[in-house]
């Protein structure tokens, strides 16, 4: 910073609520408005929403190829859309391709199917390093892929908002869709962590 | 701009932790932040996403590093906030107690003049190169594609082109295009063969090659 030594800023919990009051008491915030958005954000946006096409598309030839073809309409099928979903690409893993989604600018994501992104996306460690070193950042994640499987990595740079369709773990071929969809986490629908059967 | 928020490929940054079941809200005026930006993108419509993303960009690099990402999102909407007029930094320290930091001005010419394209150009298949340009205002073509050569493999509708929308200019709309880079064409023989970077481009940051 500057040479200077400045007055360290308030905390950004007071910073919010003076901001908050200003616009309130300018008329600007609608009664129930901000609490509205807040639960939409908490309830409505869930990764477990992505988890649910995931499954789906495992257990129904049909609507993977739907899926692969048109996300947004596929994601739409099954009650998914809305802010940050207006145009989905869903990315297919295969055993000899392994893809995974970053936005090196800012932090977009589709919210409909993810939810909101989780601060190890939205952190200068994984913007700055996974498109340039991704198999050493997966590795260190804990997922090691052998250098014959590609690895492609989707910069989310304009509007296009992309959700990865992982390999379904060997062994689940009698599970039902919602066995199935418990499986499948935020991570997995990143690109940065493999669905993996848990043994207890 | 050639700003702190242009990560992609920078180097000396350590390993990426992932908290097991991370709360959306860590706090609750992170979900305040959140809806107040919902209500100055969407409810009383102050200003735009494109704008909303430059002043993120222009927040000081060493605040932009040090916040986390609700503090970037705060900061970007109370400088909007104040741009437009609506409030007074003068009112937010008043109100906050104390020092109340927010983003720097946007630059004077902040547009490169890039010919709007409004048929798409380009298929899949084709090769193309990125403009080489530094725009001091908004941009989404990431520094680490500018100049490097590409092949189309996705052609996405047309959608608001950010630099004219960030900078109040005239709406235009483009096609975008998922644009695949070899890793090696990016970042040298370092890297890996077995890898590549697809980038989502607008149709004017790109020519034919």
């Amino acid at each position: 910073m500057s040479g200077r030594r400045r007055e360290l800023p308030t905390p950004p919990a007071d910073r919010a609520r003076a901001l908050a009051e200003a616009l309130s008491e300018k008329g600007l915030v609608p009664d129930g408005f901000l609490d509205a958005v807040r639960r939409t954000a908490e309830e409505l946006w869930s990764p477990h929403n992505g988890a649910r096409v995931v499954a789906r598309a495992w257990v129904d030839p049909d609507y993977r190829k739907r899926l692969l073809e048109d996300g947004t309409r596929a994601c739409a099928e099954l009650g998914y859309s809305g802010p940050q979903g207006e145009y989905i690409v869903v990315l297919e893993d295969t055993p000899d391709v392994h893809n995974v989604i970053v936005c090196t600018q800012c932090s977009c994501t589709a919210w409909p199917v993810l939810g909101l992104p989780p601060d190890w996306y939205k952190s200068p460690e994984y913007r700055a390093r996974v498109v340039k070193e991704p198999r050493r950042v997966l590795r260190e994640m804990g997922l090691d892929l052998p250098e014959s499987v590609s690895i492609r990595v989707w910069d989310t740079s304009a509007e296009t908002r992309y959700m990865v369709l992982p390999l379904r773990p060997a062994g689940t071929e009698d599970w039902s869709e919602d066995q199935l969809a418990r499986l499948v986490s935020r991570e997995a629908m990143i690109g940065v962590a493999r669905v993996a059967v848990r043994h207890t | 701009m050639d700003g702190i928020h242009d990560l992609g490929g920078m180097s000396g940054f350590g390993s990426v932790d992932v908290e097991p079941d991370e709360p959306v809200f860590h706090e609750s005026w992170e979900g305040l932040t959140f809806a107040l930006n919902a209500l100055g993108l969407g409810a009383v419509k102050a200003y735009n996403a494109d704008e909303y993303r430059h002043s993120v960009e222009r927040m000081d690099p060493a605040h932009y590093l040090a916040a986390t990402y609700y503090e970037r999102m705060l900061t970007g909407v109370a400088t909007l906030f104040v741009e437009k007029g609506v409030v007074s930094p003068d009112v937010l320290e008043a109100r906050a107690g104390g020092r109340f930091p927010l983003s720097r001005r946007i630059a004077e010419r902040p547009v490169v003049d890039l010919r709007p394209q409004l048929e798409a150009r380009f298929a899949i298949g084709d090769r193309v190169v990125v403009c080489d340009m530094h725009p001091a205002g908004h941009t989404r073509v990431p520094r680490y594609v500018r100049g490097k050569r590409g092949v189309v493999v996705h052609v996405a509708p047309t959608f608001s082109f950010p630099d004219a929308a960030a900078h109040g200019l005239a709406r235009r709309e483009e096609h975008t295009y998922h644009v695949e880079f070899a890793a090696r064409e990016l970042w040298s023989d370092a890297a890996g063969s077995h890898e590549a970077v697809i980038v989502d481009l607008w149709d004017s940051y790109l020519e034919p090659t």
